[in-house]
C-alpha cells in the first residue's frame, strides 16, 4: 500500500508528517505521508501518485506492458527449463554439433507440447468431441482459482494493514473443518444448511485469524511467527480430528469425514458435468467486498493507514490494536470461505490434505495482485488456470508439475522488478531513455507491490 | 486482562507504573495446567531416565524417579513461581529475568516424568532424547544464523526455507556424482549462496520488498528443485541421487563424557560446523569491528553511510554470507539424515528456522537456544510415540508450536528487529 518508499518515509518521518497535514486531501505535497491518502473520499480506486502518475495510465502505459512481458519472459525460462531436462533433447544434444537442428526440433517440440497441454487444460480443449468437453478446462480453472482468490484475499487484506499473513493455510483448514463437521453432523433443509456451513468456515477461519491479530495487537507477537505456528497447530488438529469419532467416516480406517450433505453443497453453476460452483460467484462477491471495505469503508480506510504508518494512525486516534485483531478476524474469515469451497465445492469430504498448498499459493496470488482486491482475483485466475492446466500437462506430456511453481514464481520476481524487465526487453520508460533512472522508479513501484514491510 | 495496551511496533514503554499482568496469567495457567496433570493425576510407579549411551567408557546409573512426589514437588513450584509473580506485578516491581528460565526447566521436568511414567514402557534414554534434538536441529540452527546474518543488516530473510533446500539438492547432486561427501558441502553452500544472489540484487539492486522476494524465491527453489527431482534425478538416481554419508568424527577421551560427550563430541564436521559457526557468528557481531559495522548498517543505514560504511555493499556481502551457511545447513537432510534428495525435504524447517531465529532476537546463541527448542520438541515426540503415550500423537507434535506462541506472546514479549530491517536504503 505505501506508496512512498518506506526507508525514506522513516528517515524522513517529521518532515513527511507536517508535509502530509498540510497536503492532506489535496494530494499536492511533494511526498505525500501514505497513511493519509484522502481516497475515500476521492472516489478513486486507488489515491492519485503524486508524481504525475495515475495508476490508470500506469497500466495502460508502463504496467500492463511489464506485467505482460514478465509473463512471456517466465514461460520462456520455463519452457529452456522443460527443454534441457527432456530426455530426446539431451540425446539430440549429444550430437549437437553435427546436426544442431535435432535439438532445437527437439527442444522446441518438448516445451511447445507441455505449453499446449498446459493451454488445453487450462483454457481451451479443441480436442474434445463436444462443446463441454471444450470449455470444460476453463471452468475447471475457475473451479481451482475460487479458494486461491479466496484465500487470496485474506492475505492481500492482511498485507494492506501492515500484516503479513502467511497463516491462510492453517485458516482455510480449520474454516473447512467447521464448515465439513456442520456439513455432516446437521440435517437441515436447503439453503439453511449451505448457508450455516458457509457461517461456520467463515466462523472457523475469522477465529484462526483472529488468534494471531488479537495476540500481535495485545502482546506485540510477531504476526509471521504467530501464523506459521498456528499453521502447524491448525494442521495437527485436523489430522487429530479426524481421528475421533465425530469426524471421522465410520467405515473407513483412512483420515476422512463423512460426505457433505448434498443439501450443504454448493450448487453446480453450469449442471453436473462442470465442477465449477457457487463459490466462485461467492469469491466474486468477496472480492467486491474487499474492494469495499478498502476503499469504501472507514475500517478499510483505517487498515490501510495503520499498515502504512502505525505510529502516525495512533497518532490521528486510530486504534491500531484493533486494526490488528479485525483485519486478521475478516482476513481469517476470507480464508474460512476458501476452505468451505473446498469441503462443499470440489472435495465434498473433509481429508487432512484439505488446503492443499492453497494457503501458501495465496501469498504468491495476492503478491502477485500488489495487494488489490481485483489485482488478486485476476492473479488468482491466472494461479488457477495455471494449477488445472498443469495436471493435464503432467498427465499428457509426463512434465512435471512443478514447472508450473517455477513460472508462476518467475512471473512475481519480474513483475516486481520493472527496470530488470526493462532492461531485458531494452524498452525506455516514458520515451526519456532507460538510463539512470531505474533506480527511483523502482523505488516506488516495487514497495507498492507488497504493502507489508 | 488489563494489560495495557502497547503500540504495536515493538517499543514497550517500560515505567514502573505500567503493570503487565501477562506473565503471571501465563504461569497461572501453566500452574493449573502442572496441578491437575503432573501431581492429582500422576500416573503412580516411577519414570526411568538413562543417562549414559551403550558404548560410553563411564557407565551411570539410570536416574529413577518416582512420578508423584516429583509431579507434586514441580507442579508447587511453578505454583510458587505463578503467585510470586503475582506478587511482584502488584508490588510494582519487575520479575527476575532468570525467573522464566527457571519455571521453563521446573515444568519440563515435571511434564518427562508425567509422560515418561504414565506410558507404556517407561523407560528413556536421556541421551539419545538429547542427542536426537541437537541432531533434528542442526539445520535449524544453521538457518537461523542465515536469518540472523541478513536481517542484522536490514534484510529480511524469508528465504531460509529455500536456501536451506537448494543446499540439500546441491549437495545430494555434487556428492552423488563427484562421489566427495566434501565436494557436496562445497556444492550446497554455493547453492545457498547462489538463492542470496537472487535475493540480495532483487531487494537491494532492485528494492522489490524483500518479504515478497523471500517468499518467491522459497516457491521457485522448491519448484526448481522438484522438477529436476521428477525429471532428472529420478531418472537415474544411481548417477544423480545416491550421495555418500558424512563419517562421524569421534572425538578422543573426550567424546566420554557423559551425556554432553555424545551431544558435543560425536558429530559429523557439519555438526562441529554448526557450534563454530554460532560461536564465530556471535563474536563476530558483537565483540568485532567488522559486527558493530554490520549492526549499524541494520539499525541507521544513514548513519552508517554517513561514517563511510558502503551500505548496500556491507548488506549484499552479509546476505550472500547467511545463503553459504544456510546452503551449508541444508547439506545436513541429504548428507547426514537422509542420503538421498526428495522433493521439498525441508517440510517447512525453514520457516521453523526464522520463528527460531525471531524467538532468539536477532541474537545468534538465543536462536541457538530456540532452535534446540524445536529440535528437542520434535524429537520428544519421536521418542514418545515409541514409548506408547497416552496422549495422542497429533497433541505431542503440536507442543512445540504452542510453546513458541505461548513464549512469544507471553514470555519473551516484544522481540525488536533491527530498526532498517525491510527498508532498502537509496542513498541520497
Amino acid at each position: 500500500m505505501s506508496r512512498s518508499d518506506d526507508g525514506r518515509r522513516d528517515q524522513d518521518f517529521g518532515q513527511d508528517e507536517n508535509e502530509a497535514k498540510a497536503g492532506m486531501g489535496t494530494a499536492g505535497g511533494r511526498e505525500p505521508l501514505p497513511a493519509v491518502p484522502a481516497d475515500a473520499q476521492s472516489g478513486e480506486v486507488e489515491p492519485p501518485e503524486n508524481r504525475g502518475r495515475s495508476v490508470l495510465k500506469e497500466i495502460f502505459h508502463g504496467g500492463s506492458l511489464v506485467s505482460i512481458l514478465a509473463i512471456v519472459l517466465s514461460l520462456f525460462l520455463g519452457g529452456i527449463l522443460i527443454a534441457v531436462t527432456n530426455e530426446r533433447v539431451v540425446e539430440a544434444a549429444t550430437y549437437f554439433f553435427a546436426r544442431p537442428t535435432d535439438t532445437l526440433v527437439a527442444a522446441w517440440e518438448a516445451a511447445s507440447s507441455a505449453y499446449v497441454a498446459l493451454f488445453q487444460g487450462a483454457i481451451f480443449n479443441p480436442r474434445a468431441s463436444d462443446l463441454q468437453g471444450m470449455i470444460f478446462p476453463f471452468t475447471e480453472t475457475l473451479a481451482v482459482s475460487t479458494p486461491l482468490i479466496l484465500a487470496g484475499l485474506g492475505v492481500a487484506l492482511a498485507f494492506r494493514a501492515g500484516l503479513f499473513n502467511i497463516g491462510a493455510q492453517g485458516q482455510i483448514i480449520i474454516g473447512a473443518t467447521m464448515a465439513a463437521w456442520v456439513g455432516f453432523t446437521l440435517d437441515l433443509p436447503w439453503g439453511i444448511h449451505l448457508l450455516l456451513v458457509i457461517l461456520a468456515g467463515i466462523i472457523g477461519g475469522g477465529i484462526w485469524g483472529g488468534i494471531a491479530g488479537l495476540l500481535k495487537a495485545r502482546t506485540g507477537a510477531h504476526e509471521v511467527i504467530l501464523t506459521i505456528m498456528l499453521n502447524y497447530i491448525a494442521v495437527y488438529l485436523l489430522a487429530y480430528l479426524l481421528t475421533t469419532e465425530s469426524f471421522q467416516r465410520p467405515d473407513s480406517s483412512q483420515p476422512i469425514s463423512p460426505r457433505l450433505d448434498a443439501t450443504a453443497m454448493y450448487p453446480r453453476l453450469f449442471g453436473d458435468g462442470f465442477r465449477l460452483h457457487w463459490g466462485f460467484v461467492v469469491a466474486i462477491g468477496a472480492t467486491l467486498l474487499v474492494w469495499w471495505l478498502l476503499h469504501r469503508s472507514t475500517i478499510g480506510f483505517e487498515f490501510r493507514a495503520v499498515g502504512a504508518n502505525p505510529h502516525a494512525s495512533k497518532t490521528a486516534g486510530i486504534s491500531v490494536a484493533k486494526g490488528y485483531t479485525l483485519v486478521m478476524i475478516i482476513a481469517g474469515a476470507l480464508s474460512g470461505l476458501a476452505g468451505v469451497a473446498q469441503v462443499s465445492g470440489t472435495e465434498g469430504v473433509l481429508t487432512d490434505g484439505v488446503a492443499a498448498s492453497f494457503g501458501f499459493d495465496a501469498i504468491t496470488v495476492a503478491l502477485l495482485g500488489r495487494s488489490t482486491p481485483w489485482g488478486t482475483f485476476f492473479a488468482g485466475l491466472l494461479f488457477g488456470a495455471f494449477r488445472a492446466g498443469g495436471v493435464t500437462m503432467q498427465t499428457l506430456t509426463g512434465t512435471p508439475i512443478d514447472i508450473v511453481l517455477v513460472v508462476q514464481s518467475l512471473i512475481v520476481l519480474f513483475i516486481a522488478a520493472p527496470p530488470l524487465v526493462r532492461a531485458i526487453f531494452r524498452i525506455h520508460e516514458d520515451g526519456k531513455g532507460g538510463k539512470g533512472k531505474p533506480r527511483r522508479k523502482s523505488s516506488r513501484e516495487t514497495v507498492k507491490a507488497g504493502g507489508a514491510a | 486482562m488489563s494489560a495495557p495496551v502497547l503500540s504495536p511496533q515493538g517499543q514497550a514503554p517500560q515505567l514502573d507504573t505500567v503493570r503487565s499482568w501477562k506473565t503471571p496469567i501465563i504461569y497461572a495457567i501453566f500452574a493449573v495446567v502442572a496441578l491437575a496433570g503432573f501431581a492429582f493425576n500422576a500416573p503412580g510407579g516411577t519414570a526411568t531416565f538413562g543417562i549414559s549411551a551403550g558404548r560410553d567408557v563411564i557407565q551411570l546409573a539410570p536416574v529413577v524417579v518416582p512420578t508423584v512426589p516429583v509431579g507434586w514437588a514441580s507442579a508447587l513450584i511453578v505454583t510458587a513461581i505463578a503467585v510470586f509473580s503475582f506478587l511482584q506485578i502488584k508490588g510494582g516491581r519487575k520479575d527476575p529475568r532468570w525467573l522464566p528460565i527457571i519455571y521453563a526447566v521446573v515444568f519440563v521436568i515435571g511434564f518427562l516424568v508425567w509422560v515418561v511414567g504414565s506410558a507404556e514402557r517407561t523407560d528413556v534414554s536421556l541421551v539419545g532424547l538429547l542427542a536426537g534434538s541437537v541432531t533434528l536441529a542442526v539445520p535449524l540452527i544453521f538457518g537461523s544464523l542465515s536469518g540472523v546474518l541478513s536481517e542484522r543488516v536490514g534484510v529480511i530473510n524469508i528465504a531460509i526455507e529455500g536456501q536451506l533446500l537448494a543446499g540439500a539438492f546441491a549437495a545430494a547432486v555434487a556428492a552423488s556424482i563427484s562421489g566427495n561427501v566434501y565436494a557436496g558441502m562445497l556444492a550446497a553452500t554455493v547453492a545457498g549462496v547462489l538463492v542470496s544472489v537472487v535475493l540480495a540484487v532483487f531487494s537491494i539492486k532492485y528494492l522489490v520488498n524483500q518479504i515478497i522476494v523471500g517468499v518467491v524465491l522459497n516457491v521457485l527453489v522448491s519448484g526448481l528443485t522438484g522438477f529436476l527431482f521428477s525429471t532428472v534425478l529420478s531418472r537415474d538416481s544411481q548417477t544423480w541421487n545416491s550421495p555418500p554419508s558424512l563419517p562421524v568424527i569421534q572425538i578422543p577421551v573426550l567424546e566420554h563424557i557423559p551425556i554432553l560427550g555424545g551431544i558435543l563430541f560425536r558429530q559429523t564436521i557439519v555438526g562441529y560446523l554448526m557450534y563454530a559457526a554460532v560461536i564465530i557468528v556471535y563474536i563476530g557481531l558483537f565483540h568485532t569491528k567488522w559486527g558493530l559495522r554490520v549492526r549499524s548498517v541494520g539499525e541507521h543505514p544513514k548513519a552508517a553511510d554517513t561514517l563511510g560504511i558502503k551500505v548496500n555493499f556491507t548488506r549484499a556481502r552479509n546476505v550472500m554470507l547467511g545463503g553459504a551457511v544456510a546452503g551449508l545447513g541444508g547439506s545436513f537432510y541429504t548428507l547426514v539424515s537422509v542420503s538421498q534428495f526428495t522433493t521439498d525435504m525441508t517440510a517447512g524447517q525453514g520457516y521453523i528456522a526464522l520463528a527460531a531465529m525471531i524467538f532468539g532476537r536477532w541474537n545468534p546463541v538465543w536462536a541457538f537456544f530456540a532452535a534446540l527448542l524445536f529440535g528437542f520438541a520434535t524429537n520428544l515426540r519421536f521418542v514418545l510415540s515409541i514409548l506408547g503415550t497416552p496422549v495422542p500423537g497429533e497433541f505431542l507434535a503440536m507442543l512445540p508450536y504452542v510453546v513458541t506462541i505461548v513464549a512469544v506472546a507471553g514470555l519473551v514479549g516484544r522481540s525488536r528487529p533491527p530498526a532498517a530491517n525491510g527498508t532498502p536504503y537509496i542513498k541520497g
